[in-house]
């Protein structure tokens, strides 16, 4: 079947199967491999894109799904002034070690700061919960979140 | 063993102990950083394993007939296809095949594979391969494999590994693969006699690493050899078990490592590096195989473990004396378990000045997923049960926690195991040290408990590393040496101690992943290694480069090379001064050319496991918990950690080390498990088997960075980032202790909680 969708602020048309999932077409298929498999059940976050500015599991979301829509992944979002203030956020307070949870979670900080959403180190740790991470153990992740938030964290 | 200590010159470049910002942030922000999942090279196939759906069976047939007429299946592996070579493998024993050659051991052992112009088709052929199993009685748990007429796991005899390293290994006794046995007989006397005895048998689960990262290779075999992208913390080990596998030389197989997505010991030896270049050799192209999360959860995992420990002590709380027995359950083969054995045989005692000890770890077979390494293996076993005992005989004599540590724990220099390293750390310091940071004198809430736990980790592994260190006509340099980055910030840590050395910023310092043909040769990346042992090969090799630019210098100055500094990039003499590019220049003239160093670090003994460690890796940390009587719930509200690490080269990944192992900490004592019935996983996925959150971090956390300069690495460093892992468990397995309840299995779940609780206070009635 046939999707058109904007990929990264381009105009795309994909042929896809109904079940080709969204995260195969963009790694396999468009090279794009800035988000990564790991869980395949929607707990690990680390596949995490951006469908019409919300955080999406990429594993678990048809590519069909997208027609109509705009997706946005790292490799479209580090060419944004936006990114740049979250990137030097997680450098400065070394919030990300084997950086493969490290793009998802810049991409859903963004989404949830467009939306208002991280108001307090209450609202960080519940916008967040959905992304693991394996190496920081989130304290440093807290700290550049809250930092970008404006929020106090605690230490 | 001693490690070459050459003091390396400290020109107070300050590259050294400043928190620069990660050399590979920018990389991995940006979605470039390469991982194995990410690579694709020309012509490469997609490989995917049929893997047994039972624990124990005989293979009575195997029909792969409808698979290979698939479309697009191009090749499809058995144990047929591996009658050329000796196909067994396993770094300590050699016990495990390729894929199943005539019978399964555990759910999940490779059977075939397939591979295939792309991962559906293959996937669908695995599902075409038809198999005829026989069942056969499970050993699905440690009772089960020590019942005297137990069914044997594997009945051959023991082969030994390329580098089990711990001298001969004994005869595989029943389903007993080895045995690691400390201490003496004059335990028994005391015992008898002792004022006070406490006694206890403890369960430890076992739990999955969770590298988000699953096991990935990309496996190339032609007529220049076999080539590898492969996720592997020791390329350098798993290149020399290639070669002795399928029978080529060591120059002929090359193994590329990009960036690990994390790796925690998962990564530790060979994995699915023989599977890959089987298939890839039976394909004639290359071949891609990465593991699902279900896949990498029987991969590899950390040892479940039973322990009986009593420890003597006298009424006014002097420790004598302690025994263990401890039974680590290997799965269904060996893979790093005799290694685990031993490690934990030694943290059996802990760190305190025993009149006598015996200690008899055991690493026994069973029908489940094969158990390795995962961060600070064995003493994450059992530092907790024996911290949980000096607990109970303080309570008993009426004594503090921290008091009855800083009257027993052993003081620098103390032999800490018989003919070893002598104890190279302060610990009485570093108790009260955690102990302040947690404020253990605070006024305490209702319900809540504190504990700390304190212990040391035979870490370094084998003192073999080497590296290159080039600097360019440019000035920048390039830093050549084996040790992997998994998330841990090594390269980080090399270019600072390069720039130091060679007195220039370490933002021009560039340190890039293995390649076997190009990179010196490093022995692993694990027992918290890297910047102590890598980084001292690198810190001589700099200083080659630095006598070179002292030289040249010497050309343009004539004054003794004393008087020459070596400054921000550049070499000065009185008011002059010539950068690098223009000394390099002097020497090569216009066109340019490289300023090189070399060097190693090796053993200075015989480099035998009782020589060791290379240093002790301190393991305390302290924590306070609420447990909620009500449900069980335990929630960790306060964690402090020491990090002892004798000179910190970039102190904040040093404190993010810390930080990471808490939170492994926390899960593992809290929450997972994984759970099998009769020899089936039953837990096989992140819904089930949960990890923790941002939710789960505790309120407050504080990591304590000790510098007192007694490590044999590089400025005086030693490593980090594993003992913080196995102080937290047993900083809570205390800390519940202390709240009132108590504590003999981990994980601490709710229900396990409660049913304490239920039970204390029947008990009493």
């Amino acid at each position: 079947m046939r999707v058109h969708l904007t990929l990264n602020g381009r105009p795309t048309e994909l042929d896809v199967a109904p079940s080709d999932l969204l995260l195969d077409v963009l790694r396999d298929r468009l090279g794009l491999t800035g988000g990564k498999r790991s869980c395949d059940v929607q707990v690990c976050g680390a596949c995490t894109v951006l469908v019409d500015g919300g955080p999406v599991s990429s594993c678990t979301y048809l590519a069909a799904e997208a027609h109509g829509r705009q997706v946005m992944t790292i490799e479209g979002f580090r060419e944004t002034p936006a990114f740049d203030q979250i990137a030097d956020a997680f450098a400065r307070h070394a919030a990300l070690q084997c950086g493969f949870c490290t793009t998802a979670l810049v991409l859903t900080t963004h989404a949830l700061l467009e939306e208002g959403e991280l108001t307090d180190e209450a609202s960080i740790r519940h916008g967040l919960s959905g992304n693991l991470c394996r190496c920081t153990g989130y304290r440093a992740i807290l700290e550049a979140v809250a930092d970008l938030a404006g929020a106090e964290a605690s230490a | 063993m001693t490690v070459i200590d050459v003091k390396g010159p400290t020109v107070g470049a300050g590259q050294v102990g400043r928190s620069m910002r990660r050399v590979d942030a920018d990389e991995k922000l940006r979605g470039e950083a390469q991982y194995v999942g990410d690579i694709v090279i020309p012509g490469m196939l997609h490989g995917k394993v049929l893997r047994s759906p039972v624990p124990r069976a005989r293979i009575v047939s195997m029909d792969t007939a409808a698979a290979a007429t698939m479309p697009g299946v191009v090749a499809i592996l058995t144990g047929d296809d591996l009658l050329d070579i000796d196909p067994f493998w396993g770094h300590a024993i050699k016990d495990r095949p390729i894929v199943a050659i005539g019978m399964v051991r555990f759910v999940g052992e490779p059977v075939a594979a397939v591979a295939a112009v792309d991962e559906t088709t293959a996937e669908a052929a695995v599902k075409a391969i038809v198999v005829e199993y026989e069942d056969l009685p499970v050993v699905g748990t440690l009772d089960e494999a020590l019942a005297p007429d137990a069914p044997l796991v594997h009945d051959g005899p023991t082969r030994p590994g390329l580098f089990h390293g711990l001298g001969t290994l004994p005869e595989r006794d029943g389903n007993v693969c080895y045995r690691y046995r400390i201490g003496t007989d004059e335990v028994d006397p005391i015992f008898e006699t002792a004022e006070v005895v406490v006694e206890g048998t403890y369960e430890f689960p076992g739990v999955y690493q969770y590298a988000m990262e699953t096991h990935g290779v990309v496996a190339q075999v032609d007529g220049t050899g076999i080539t590898l992208w492969a996720t592997c913390q020791h390329p350098f080990l798993v290149r020399a078990e290639i070669a002795a596998l399928f029978d080529v030389p060591l120059g002929k197989v090359r193994i590329h490592v990009p960036y690990l997505g994390g790796g925690f010991g998962s990564k530790s030896y060979t994995k699915m590096e023989p599977i890959t270049v089987a298939l890839a050799r039976k394909a004639g192209r290359p071949v891609r195989i990465v593991n699902r999360v279900d896949e990498s959860m029987v991969t590899t995992r950390r040892h479940n473990a039973r322990t009986w420990m009593r420890t003597a002590a006298t009424s006014d709380g002097r420790l004598l004396a302690r025994e263990a027995r401890v039974w680590f359950d290997t799965g269904a083969y060996a893979d790093n378990g005799p290694r685990v054995t031993a490690t934990g045989g030694d943290a059996a005692p802990g760190p305190y000045r025993w009149s006598a000890m015996r200690v008899d770890a055991l690493c026994v077979y069973t029908n489940t997923a094969p158990s390795g390494s995962y961060r600070a293996f064995g003493a994450s076993h059992l530092q907790w049960v024996g911290e949980l005992q000096v607990d109970e005989v303080a309570r008993t004599v009426g004594m503090d926690p921290v008091e009855i540590r800083r009257l027993n724990l052993a003081r620098p220099g103390d032999e800490v195991r018989r003919g070893g390293k002598p104890l190279d750390a302060d610990l009485v310091g570093d108790v009260e040290k955690v102990a302040d940071a947690l404020g253990w004198d605070r006024p305490r809430d209702a319900d809540t408990g504190r504990g700390l736990s304190v212990g040391l980790l035979a870490a370094g592994a084998h003192p073999v590393s080497s590296a290159v260190v080039r600097m360019e006509t440019d000035g920048d340099v390039v830093v050549l040496v084996g040790s992997t980055e998994m998330g841990q910030g090594q390269r980080t840590a090399m270019a600072q101690i390069a720039a130091e050395v060679l007195a220039m910023p370490a933002e021009r310092v560039r340190c890039q992943g293995t390649d076997t043909r190009f990179t010196p040769y490093d022995r692993s990346t694990g027992a918290s290694r890297s910047t102590t042992l890598a980084g001292l090969a690198v810190q001589k090799a700099a200083a080659e480069v630095r006598e070179d630019l002292l030289d040249i210098a010497a050309l343009v100055w004539p004054h003794p090379v004393a008087s020459i500094e070596l400054r921000d990039g550049a070499a000065r003499c009185g008011g002059e001064s010539r950068t690098y590019p223009e000394l390099i220049a002097r020497r090569f003239g216009l066109s340019g050319g490289q300023l090189t160093g070399e060097a190693d670090v090796h053993p200075q003994g015989t480099g035998s496991y009782a020589e060791g460690p290379v240093f002790w890796e301190v393991c305390i940390a302290a924590a306070e918990v609420h447990v909620d009587r009500a449900t069980g719930q335990v929630t960790v509200r306060r964690t402090a950690t020491i990090a002892d690490v004798g000179k910190a080269i970039n102190p904040q990944l040093v404190e993010r080390q810390d930080e990471g192992a808490t939170m492994q900490g926390i899960g593992n004592a809290l929450f997972e498990e994984m759970v099998y019935a009769d020899g089936i996983l039953l837990n096989d996925n992140l819904l089930e088997y949960r990890v923790p959150t941002i939710e789960d971090l505790p309120a407050h956390s504080t990591c304590v960075i000790v510098e007192n300069g007694d490590g044999p690495g590089p400025f005086g460093a030693k490593g980090c980032g594993e003992g913080a892992f196995a102080g937290i468990i047993g900083a809570i397995a205390t800390a519940v202790a202390d709240a009132g309840v108590p504590v003999r299995e981990l994980p601490l779940t709710p229900e396990r909680v409660w049913r304490s609780i239920q039970e204390m206070q029947e008990d009493h009635r």
